[in-house]
């Protein structure tokens, strides 16, 4: 049984189909890259699985069982994290309460009980606490504990939300697009952490990115999408070699000769 | 500059950072319980009065500060606190100590079953929804005049509790003490709120739903408990402000209260406890600084009494413009700054407090 299981997913913004009937498996334990131009459909897949958006056919399994009929703030108590392509992080709170914030699935205290703020509330502040500062530890956030958000520069933002998904300990984390935007260097660390993510922490992991060298660096399998069609799947150097990927990335080479034809 | 050395968990979830923090606020404490003893009664009043817009900036800000939503219909929640706590006494016969608490969860309640709709709204659309609440309630009491008396007004019991007595008049030094003993309740569980999950889940959802809710937080519902945890403690407030104003009408709470609430809060500094003492301190006090003010021209002219009508409103209004222009994070805001100032002395910058803008930014330094 996989993981993650999309089953002709179809997905239709009025007369737009985002997705045109997409399949696939994630199988446990591997590093799924999702690629494709933009406009491709890779972040309607992101927002179909955490629920954002309702297909219009289709089925989305999670460990064998369906996930349409579940609230999208529910999602993570299955086991599903994510990130967002364009940070979306608690501005005006620290780091570590940020990454709290991820622990909030697995709270159990009532808000009356918070209020008053009872013995049992205070071991699970600690409990998440200690958690949160695995997450921390892993992704070398120490400096930044306690800064606000709204201060730090993008590359630390970035990394504090992938801290965040990593705080709910999914099964399978979601990272749109973690490189975007970053340095070579820390790039680089993005591929070491999702490395780790993997072997150590042992989750699976679903991304989209754009940086070529990343994905096939650190994914196991590729897809590559195409105005919401799947183009090829498979290794990362078979789905670049596939004709298919070139042609919906750099042009049809006939296309090229009839331009210069009529030139 | 005082660096905290944080050795346990504990060090982030206690009350107060260390210990001469601690000291400062025991000694506000101190001050506040031994007030009586050093001003007069007049005064008295004014400073219960303080605490009371106090509480209820408290209630407001924990729905506005905190979780992110406009009301600017609490006056309606005032009074749901007020005339309950009045008509549980007078017409059921309860005793305050029950009445009190249960006019809060009338108030709370109130507003849980006001927030299933209007929480879907958002901003300026949450804004007029939650103004015409507070329309509606100064009907509504009109309306409903055999319970609420109307225009009349109704009138409120000195209150009785373990034997003493607490009025605004026969004995406001008892009732500045009771006030103050649920400023400091609410207080607590203020405090309570912005440390546990719940109180993440608020700012989560101020600061993004969509991301809120990627994180497992039920969006719609923490809106709710925001909105009844807000209007239970405005209503304890209101409960209070009823027997301190004594005889209540519908007019006791209208839109300008409402308008009021909001515009201390802000002023006073948006997203934390502070801010509602603040603002408090500036709107209950403000009348009376102005009164002095005004008698002392009046005598420098050697004219009579002065009556300019609507100059606390126009001097609140042009309080409000100067802050929202020059200091957005209220009063508050300012004595952060002020305390950076003095503790980093004299590395102090003036952009240290400015939002960075440039999200490309990828220096990361270690």
């Amino acid at each position: 049984m996989s993981l993650l299981e999309l089953k002709n997913v179809t997905v239709r913004f009025g007369g737009l189909v985002a997705v045109n009937d997409v399949s696939f498996n994630v199988e446990e334990g591997e590093v799924f890259a999702l690629v494709g131009p933009n406009g491709a459909g890779k972040s309607t897949v992101f927002n179909l699985i955490s629920r954002f958006y309702a297909p219009a056919g289709g089925d989305i399994l999670f460990e064998g069982k369906s996930i349409l009929g579940t609230a999208p703030h529910d999602i993570p108590g299955l086991g599903i994290a994510r990130t967002f392509q364009n940070i979306e992080l608690f501005e005006h709170s620290s780091v570590l309460q940020n990454l709290l914030v991820g622990r909030h699935t697995h709270c159990r205290s009532s808000f009356l009980s918070d209020m008053i703020f009872t013995p049992f509330v205070r071991d699970q502040e600690r409990h998440h606490r200690e958690a949160v500062e695995h997450v921390i530890e892993f992704l070398d956030l120490q400096p930044y504990r306690d800064k606000l958000i709204a201060g730090l520069p993008y590359g630390v933002r970035k990394v504090v939300e992938m801290g965040r998904a990593l705080a709910i300990q999914p099964k399978l984390l979601l990272l749109d697009e973690p490189a975007s935007g970053l340095s070579v260097e820390e790039t680089q660390d993005v591929a070491f952490w999702i490395e780790d993510i993997k072997k150590v922490m042992g989750i699976t992991v679903l991304m989209v990115e754009h940086d070529m060298h990343l994905v096939s660096s650190v994914s196991d399998r590729v897809l590559a999408l195409a105005d919401g069609k799947m183009l090829a799947i498979g290794s990362p150097k078979e789905v670049q070699s596939d004709p298919a990927v070139i042609e919906a990335y750099i042009g049809a080479d006939d296309l090229v000769e009839q331009e210069e034809a009529a030139l | 500059m005082r660096f905290v050395f944080k050795t346990s968990y504990d060090a982030d979830i206690r009350m107060f950072k260390h210990q001469s923090q601690a000291f400062w606020y025991v000694l506000l404490l101190v001050v506040a319980l031994a007030l009586p003893f050093l001003i007069d009664d007049y005064l008295i009043g004014e400073a219960t009065l303080v605490l009371i817009w106090a509480i209820c900036g408290m209630g407001l800000m924990i729905l506005v500060g905190q979780s992110g939503q406009v009301s600017l219909g609490h006056a309606a929640f005032m009074a749901v606190g007020a005339y309950s706590n009045v008509i549980y006494q007078t017409q059921l016969g309860i005793p305050f100590i029950l009445s009190f608490p249960l006019s809060g969860l009338t108030a709370g309640v109130a507003g849980a079953i006001i927030a299933m709709p209007t929480t879907k709204l958002h901003g300026i659309y949450l804004a007029i929804a939650t103004l015409a609440i507070s329309v509606l309630a100064e009907d509504l009491i009109v309306i409903l005049e055999p319970i609420t008396g109307g225009v009349g007004g109704i009138f409120a019991p000195d209150i009785q509790l373990f034997g003493f007595q607490f009025s605004r008049y026969g004995h406001p030094n008892e009732l500045y003490w009771l006030v103050l003993a649920v400023t400091l309740i609410v207080l607590y569980l203020y405090r309570n709120i912005i440390r546990s999950p719940i109180g993440r889940a608020f700012s989560a959802v101020r600061d993004s739903e969509v991301s809120a809710k990627a994180m497992g937080v039920n969006v719609a519902r923490t809106k709710m408990i925001a909105f009844a945890i807000s209007c239970f403690i405005t209503g304890l407030g209101g409960a209070l402000m009823g027997h301190f104003a004594t005889v209540f009408t519908n007019e006791t709470f209208n839109i300008i209260i409402s308008i009021q609430l909001l515009l201390m809060i802000v002023v006073g500094g948006l997203g934390s406890i502070h801010g509602a003492f603040f603002g408090a301190v500036i709107i209950g006090l403000l009348p009376l600084v102005i009164a002095f003010a005004r008698d002392g021209v009046a005598q420098m002219l050697g004219v009579g009494s002065i009556t300019i009508p609507g100059l606390e409103t126009a001097i609140f209004g042009g309080l409000l413009v100067i802050f929202i222009l020059f200091e957005p994070l209220g009063i508050y805001g300012r004595w952060i700054k002020i305390r950076t100032y003095f503790s980093l002395f004299p590395f102090y910058r003036r952009d240290m407090f400015r939002r960075q803008k440039s999200y490309l930014k990828t220096e990361r330094t270690r």
